[in-house]
């Protein structure tokens, strides 16, 4: 840095995040919180180095960009080869894809919840960082830390009992599906239904005690509006796998309903910062300054005029409520939007696995090269995600485009932390527990950093506090 | 991130070994330890420097997926100029505004020119190759090393690549 006029705090890397991120908090003069910088320090290429590849190569290739939400990048990647070649997937190999679509975003938001958050709201935010994990939870609660690994299990079981692995799956293919479920497997899945939905509501129990508890913390916990945009189905409902855009305003009025995701580049654009890896989307007719919007789960519970499913719905209405009719702005309640739409997953594949068709070996059909250009968009469990493949006749990609979940919340996750940073820092006096506070602003995004730049891997983390003259005051590294 | 797929026998690990340092966990600075599992490929000035730093600090060093083991995907980039890749990116990318700047400032990392697997800056003990690693074997040779064992790894199954 040349400017040395100022303090600085950095926070590098962040932990219990996915990924590589570094934090700099900016103080003034007076020792006051200016603004912080979220630096997203990984890089793949992937839009490069695509090209010159057959289309067909994506839905295997991207999955690559994440070991958490692989089965995403494979959906939106054979949308856009299903656009190329004009073709309809098979009704059951659609099920199969929706089936396994569910069980990633379960594993992922038990992640997110158990694994990674739950620690934090178990153990408490200054509680000793060496114990502040899923072990830590283990040694307190085995019970709960027990069922929120079998949680994640059920999720990551659901592909490798319909492919055979866990992660970075094969079989989703244009068409349908490479790979039927077999009814011994179909029935092994559905045993694990009642075990799923009650660990849902036992995390959901945490989190509304927590809520209960710590109410000021929460509702003042980066709370400042923004736009949001999520998928839905035709009549308003929540939707992951298959949808059309809904964007809505700070005091939930719907701007645009119904888009046609193959239109995403109207909508949002983006701009690369000198700062980060990682690019800042926006909402294109309210340009950079003014565009900012979010996804994820909070997102698509903001936009979505109702659940599918009946016990995610009460647990919609009382997540309404917060709001009073407008959308729900505190960062914090992402956590709990997660929570109930995991719970609509865990029904929504109780329903899938009943149905009769599913297990119907009519799972592929077939077509060719038809179209140069294909776009294909799902919701990671971390947000709305798109690619966008241009080929040439012979069906080698000549452009690749990536939009990325955790990119469109980069925006927010940067303004988040500066608020949590105002609220939480003072100064040169760091304790602790409040740089944990500032993570966790990042960590209820639970941004996937690998994703968002297209990179993998996990790295560890330091804090610098630096003074007016440039000199470091205050230094810790975490894993 | 393969590593949870051992499910519940993450708790038996944890009664065996002290998990000091991971994604998952908030500690402090790394100290000596005794196995280190490294994900990932070298791709930056910052990789390079935590893998020297981590190959100091660990008695036993395990390149974990087929990204340390051999790059993978992570190292398609290497038939590309790097310039050529992060053009694509940042500037010509059909969503970016055109308005954008490089990511050059000094809290980003150097990217270098070639992505490469650990072994050819370090000294890799053993390898769990596959993308994902299978978690059977994770728990295998993390279960073999903590019992003071070497891993047999000849068993094809177990020296699965992608």
């Amino acid at each position: 840095m040349d400017n040395n006029e100022k303090r600085t705090i950095r926070i590098s890397p962040v932990t219990r995040i996915e990924g590589h991120a570094r934090i700099t908090i900016q103080l003034d003069e007076k020792g006051e919180v200016e603004n912080a910088q979220f630096h997203v320090n990984e890089f793949r290429g992937f839009e490069k180095f695509c090209e010159g590849r057959m289309y067909t190569e994506m839905p295997v290739i991207t999955p690559r960009i994440c070991g958490i939400c692989p089965i995403s990048h494979s959906i939106a990647s054979v949308k856009a080869c299903e656009m190329i070649q004009g073709l309809e997937p098979s009704y059951t190999g659609d099920l199969l894809r929706r089936l396994i679509h569910l069980g990633q975003n379960i594993s992922s938001h038990a992640l997110s919840f158990f694994h990674l958050s739950s620690p934090d709201f178990l153990l408490g935010y200054d509680s000793d960082p060496a114990l502040r994990n899923i072990i830590g939870v283990a040694q307190k609660f085995p019970d709960i830390a027990k069922r929120g690994i079998r949680l994640r299990q059920f999720g990551q079981e659901i592909s490798e009992r319909i492919t055979g692995k866990k992660i970075h799956i094969m079989g989703i293919a244009p068409g349908g599906m490479a790979f039927p479920l077999s009814e011994e497997n179909r029935q092994a899945l559905q045993v694990w239904i009642p075990e799923a939905k009650m660990t849902v509501q036992t995390g959901i129990s945490i989190i509304k005690k927590y809520m209960e508890e710590n109410k000021e913390m929460v509702e003042s916990f980066a709370n400042s509006p923004s736009l949001y945009m999520g998928m839905v189905g035709p009549d308003g409902e929540g939707e992951l796998y298959d949808g059309k855009l809904r964007f809505i305003d700070e005091e939930g009025n719907i701007l645009q309903d119904q888009l046609d995701p193959a239109r995403y580049l109207e909508f949002i654009a983006e701009r690369s910062v000198e700062w980060s890896f990682l690019k800042y989307p926006y909402y294109r007719p309210l340009g950079f300054e003014k565009g900012f919007y979010r996804v994820g789960p909070l997102a698509r519970l903001n936009v979505a005029s109702r659940m599918k499913t009946t016990l995610a719905q009460q647990e919609f209405l009382e997540f309404k409520k917060i709001g009073n009719g407008k959308p729900v702005h505190g960062t914090f309640y992402f956590h709990y939007a997660r929570l109930i739409e995991a719970l609509c997953n865990v029904e929504e594949a109780e329903q899938l696995l009943a149905n009769p068709a599913i297990t119907s070996n009519d799972i592929q059909t077939h077509g060719r090269w038809n179209h140069p250009e294909g776009i294909g968009c799902c919701e990671a469990p971390r947000g709305t995600l798109f690619h966008h493949y241009k080929t040439d006749p012979s069906g080698k990609l000549i452009s690749v485009n990536l939009l990325i979940a955790t990119g469109q919340n980069n925006p927010s996750m940067n303004r988040s932390i500066t608020e949590v940073a105002r609220q939480y820092v003072k100064g040169s006096d760091v304790k602790e527990g409040m740089l944990n506070r500032v993570e966790s602003a990042i960590r209820c995004y639970d941004p996937c950093l690998s994703c968002s730049t297209h990179a993998m891997g996990q790295m560890p983390m330091q804090v610098e506090v630096v003074d007016a003259e440039g000199k470091i005051l205050y230094q810790v590294e975490r894993g | 991130m393969s590593l949870l797929d051992i499910d519940e026998r993450i708790l038996e690990v944890a009664k065996l070994a002290d998990i000091v340092k991971c994604p998952v966990v908030d500690g402090k600075e790394l100290p000596e330890v005794d196995i280190t599992l490294v994900e990932g490929a070298v791709t930056s000035d910052e990789h390079l420097e935590e893998i020297l730093h981590i190959r100091k600090q660990s008695k036993i060093l395990v390149a974990l997926g087929d990204c340390a083991v051999m790059t993978n995907v992570t190292g398609m980039r290497n038939y590309f100029e790097l310039d050529d890749c992060l053009n694509t990116a940042y500037k010509t990318a059909i969503s970016n505004d055109g308005q954008g700047e490089m990511p050059a400032s000094p809290f980003v990392m150097h990217l270098n020119q070639k992505v490469v697997p650990l072994q050819e800056v370090v000294h890799v003990d053993h390898v769990i190759p596959g993308c994902p690693p299978d978690a059977n074997t994770i728990f295998y040779v993390l279960s073999e090393l903590l019992n003071n064992r070497i891993p047999d790894l000849s068993d094809v199954k177990k020296l699965h690549y992608g």
